[in-house]
């Protein structure tokens, strides 16, 4: 790589950073005056909740934990941080737990540590060494988020809701004036500005903080416009969202972004290409987004002062991406669930090909051998093996793609596709009512997508009537495929086993059984439902090596385990 | 564990960084970039003594924050790339058998006693020090560098455990051996599997992900000379565009580094649609990909047929 060093340039982009982090860090070290003050009552309930928390832990664990937190405190004390921090700390963690993070006893002492380290003020370094500390995995990373800007968003000048009005106003006045003499008195002269605005002029410094991308501007509009048009009321027993939906119906974003569209498009000195359309678009959105989640961090910022930290952290608990269910999961969730697919198959992939390892030998392995005849003065009183290579397994998967299990049978798609990107012998088979096999489609196809949408309109799944017959799908298979089925092969059976009260065919099951290395049958429901209904799970169950219920990544990760 | 003392007590006075903007500010004096949260774990790192686990897409820049930080340092920097398969004997240390054998051979005609071969051929000369031993051994300060650590088998990661947790490794013939420096510790991880909770609570974690606008931007700007501010600009812009899709593999800040420097050979100043189409296989390695993007660029190219006989307009920008 040609590294050359050049140190204009480097040097450069590094001042233009330093400064803007400084500015960053002027409002930061106010805003994050991490004291105890007017926190008093949030960091008493964070307690209450950290001792049903420890209670929580292993027993032998927590007089270790209580001494060491107190020398904790002690030692932050002496940095000036307070017992409030601590206590708030505590609370903090007992609600990372709560919403699933596996946060251990040593992180949290770490957590504790690293924070010393960090100068006080200083509000996202604090927030990265708690993270840092406490979250291991990427994925979990939005949930630590959301619970930090519950339990830390109400520190400092900023956001201080009691002169909240006055310091906001200040803000606010100040960047107006600076725009207006940026603009040479294009709009009426300085003073009246701020609430006495009309929803004309907010809507006019919205599309010009949006079109320079100005940052703090756009900070101080989000505020305004949630104080103007929420409508919050202290007690309101109403969610997040809707004052949400309020302040962006008001607010009209698409129609903002067209306007932004139009402008872009008039000062452009020619006409823009659709590519630079594009570009300028996808710039506008990022911009649009950061004002919309400005809004929604004002929103919450009011809802935790009215309601407090504890049933804040509560209504805004969002489940682990793991523990989404398959069934129910939004649009969004499945993009993250499919991401989170890959790592899982591939280990798969590795419990399936392993062998035991003892009672297995393979050829001589002469180094080996050798190295360990030392121990008897160079005879090879030992002699080593290779271990034999691991065999190829070969999957056969049977999927229910009926509309019971779509939103499951979509995300087995995605699971079929991932497999057969790991293993070299894997054959998909769907059914509804009929079945067909379906490995052509993945292989001829590098888009996930695609190949879904193929399976859903050209595999010929539809025998009768279009509803799920697992007993005449099984027999087909067997007909069809059943010779192909042997000692390597291993069978997964994914559906939900309501069979429209037609005869079950369990047989098939069983020969499979026979025949085959192992029959795992994985069934999105929640077990309680099993055997209720025109479910006949048990029937099959009593004929496959096990049956887990698999409705969220964790369970299947729990199946994966299971397979060693 | 005998040794209750952490190394890090002994060392607390021999910090490498003075602070977090420090840390920064000469990482961007190697031309590495880093945010907020790289720097601030790295300046963590050193203070708590901890090792980073690094994890993140292929290409940005997880490798090269180590080498960086060893730049930075003054330090040496230790790599062991791992694989499958990698085992003890490559990781950590292995008995120089052959140089053993010739040793018995040659006592053996002496009449040497039994406890003097004994203590001879498992002393220190006939150690072979692998990656993890010698960063443990060194003198002199180290970075030590754990590539692609999820490529081991997880029974494979527990023996680097120790060494994490507490800076020693233990060689039952020789006994313990602890470092006489805390290295500064980095694993990188692509995720491809999740690693052991064991392995993670040792470590202080950093998600690397893709830089956003500005930052890309200025690696852009540092790393590729003689390039504009405004091709700069529009390289980060477009890429950013084509990360948004839905791809196999999002172009990573290695692949758009590469794209600068193509363009700037060409002598391309303004990049228009046919230009990225055209050049769209450095940033992306899957036809699929390819395909994908170029469709979603020239989306709408026949709403606009004049705008699109003008290809290679100045560009506006909008600030």
């Amino acid at each position: 790589m040609p590294d050359a060093p050049h140190p204009a340039a480097g040097n450069g982009a590094a001042d233009g950073s330093a400064n803007g982090n400084g500015a960053a860090t002027g409002g930061g070290a106010a805003e994050a005056g991490i004291t105890a003050g007017r926190h008093g009552q949030h960091a008493g309930a964070g307690s209450a909740s950290g001792t049903e928390g420890r209670r929580a832990g292993p027993d032998a664990e927590r007089p270790v934990a209580a001494t060491t937190l107190d020398d904790a405190t002690s030692r932050l004390t002496e940095a000036g941080a307070g017992q409030a921090l601590t206590e708030l700390l505590s609370g903090f963690i007992v609600e990372l737990r709560t919403a699933g993070l596996p946060v251990s006893l040593t992180e949290n002492l770490d957590a504790m540590q690293a924070i010393q380290h960090i100068p006080v003020g200083d509000r996202s370094a604090f927030k990265y060494a708690l993270g840092a500390t406490l979250v291991k995995n990427a994925a979990h990373w939005r949930v630590f988020e959301t619970v930090f800007e519950v339990y830390f968003s109400l520190r400092g000048r900023e956001y201080a809701l009691t002169d909240e009005q006055a310091a906001a106003m200040a803000d606010l006045d100040e960047l107006l004036s600076e725009m207006q003499s940026d603009q040479q008195g294009e709009q009426q002269g300085a003073g009246g500005v701020g609430d006495s605005m009309t929803p004309e002029e907010l809507a006019e410094m919205l599309m010009k903080a949006l079109a320079q991308g100005n940052e703090a501007m756009l900070k101080a509009l989000a505020r305004q416009a949630v104080r103007r048009y929420a409508g919050m009321e202290p007690g309101r027993p109403v969610g997040g969202t809707y004052y949400l939906y309020r302040t962006l119906r008001n607010l009209d974003l698409d129609g903002v972004m067209d306007k932004l569209m139009q402008q872009a498009r008039e000062q452009a000195p020619e006409p823009l290409t659709p590519f630079e359309e594009r570009l300028e678009r996808d710039e506008y959105e990022s911009r649009v987004d950061q004002l919309r989640k400005e809004i929604e961090a004002e929103i919450r910022r009011r809802l935790v002062a009215d309601r407090g930290v504890e049933a804040m952290a509560r209504t805004l608990r969002k489940p682990l991406p793991e523990d989404v269910d398959f069934m129910h999961a939004s649009r969004e969730e499945m993009a993250s669930l499919r991401k989170a697919i890959y790592p899982l198959t591939r280990k798969l992939a590795v419990r399936l090909a392993r062998k035991r390892r003892h009672g297995r030998k393979g050829p001589l392995d002469f180094r080996s051998t050798v190295r360990h005849s030392l121990s008897t003065g160079g005879v090879p009183i030992e002699p080593r093996f290779r271990y034999p290579r691991p065999s190829k397994p070969e999957i056969f998967v049977v999927a229910d793609i009926s509309g019971s299990v779509a939103a499951f049978a979509r995300f087995t798609l995605h699971l079929v596709y991932a497999i057969s990107n790991q293993f070299s012998k894997v054959r998909a088979f769907v059914f509804i009512d009929g079945i067909d096999e379906v490995t052509r489609l993945f292989e001829g196809t590098e888009d996930i997508g695609e190949a879904v949408h193929r399976v859903n309109t050209e595999a010929d799944v539809i025998w009768v009537d279009g509803h799920s017959d697992y007993g005449h799908a099984f027999e087909v298979f067997w007909q069809r495929y059943g010779k192909d089925v042997g000692p390597k092969t291993t069978v997964l059976l994914l559906g939900d086993a309501r069979n429209n009260y037609h005869a079950t065919q369990s047989w098939v099951v069983k020969e499979m059984q026979h025949r085959a290395r192992h029959v795992y049958w994985l069934n999105p429901e929640p077990r309680s439902y099993w055997d209720t209904g025109d479910s006949i799970i048990g029937e099959y169950a009593t004929h496959c090596d096990g049956v887990f219920e698999c409705r969220n990544l964790r369970q299947l990760e729990r199946f994966v385990d299971h397979l060693v | 564990m005998t040794d209750t003392a952490h190394p890090d007590t002994a060392h607390s006075d021999t910090h490498r960084f003075e602070s977090v903007p420090a840390v920064r500010e000469s990482l961007a004096k190697v031309d590495y970039l880093a945010d907020e949260g790289i720097a601030g774990i790295v300046y963590l790192a050193d203070r708590l003594g901890k090792p980073v686990l690094v994890e993140g897409p292929a290409g940005t820049g997880k490798t090269q924050l180590a080498k960086s930080v060893a730049e930075i340092s003054g330090a040496r920097l230790i790599r062991l790339q791992c694989y499958e398969g990698l085992d003890e004997s490559k990781a950590l240390y292995e008995w120089n058998y052959k140089k053993q054998l010739l040793r018995i051979q040659a006592e053996r005609n002496d009449g040497a006693t039994w406890a003097d071969v004994e203590d001879d051929i498992f002393s220190d000369e006939f150690l072979l020090t692998r990656p993890l031993l010698e960063a443990i051994r060194a003198e002199e300060p180290v970075v030590l560098l754990i590539d692609e650590v999820d490529r081991v088998e997880v029974e494979t990661e527990a023996l680097l455990l120790e060494i994490l947790s507490d800076y020693q490794v233990s060689i039952p013939e020789l006994g313990t051996v602890t470092a006489r420096q805390v290295p500064l510790v980095f694993l990188t991880s692509n995720n491809t599997r999740e690693l052991s909770e064991a392995l993670k609570r040792r470590c202080l974690f950093l998600h690397v992900d893709y830089p956003d606008l500005e930052r890309e931007r200025e690696i852009v700007m540092a790393k590729v000379p003689g390039i504009t501010q405004n091709l700069a600009d529009q390289v980060s812009r477009i890429v950013r565009s084509i990360r948004q899709l839905e791809l196999k593999k999002a172009p990573s800040v290695s692949e758009t580094l590469d794209w600068a420097r193509t363009l700037l050979l060409l002598g391309v100043e303004q990049v228009d649609a046919a230009t990225a189409v055209g050049t769209a296989n450095i940033l992306l390695k899957y036809q699929s990909d390819i395909t994908k993007a170029t469709k979603e660029l020239e989306q709408d190219a026949s709403l606009g047929g004049e705008a699109a006989a003008g290809a290679g307009k100045p560009w506006q920008r909008n600030a």
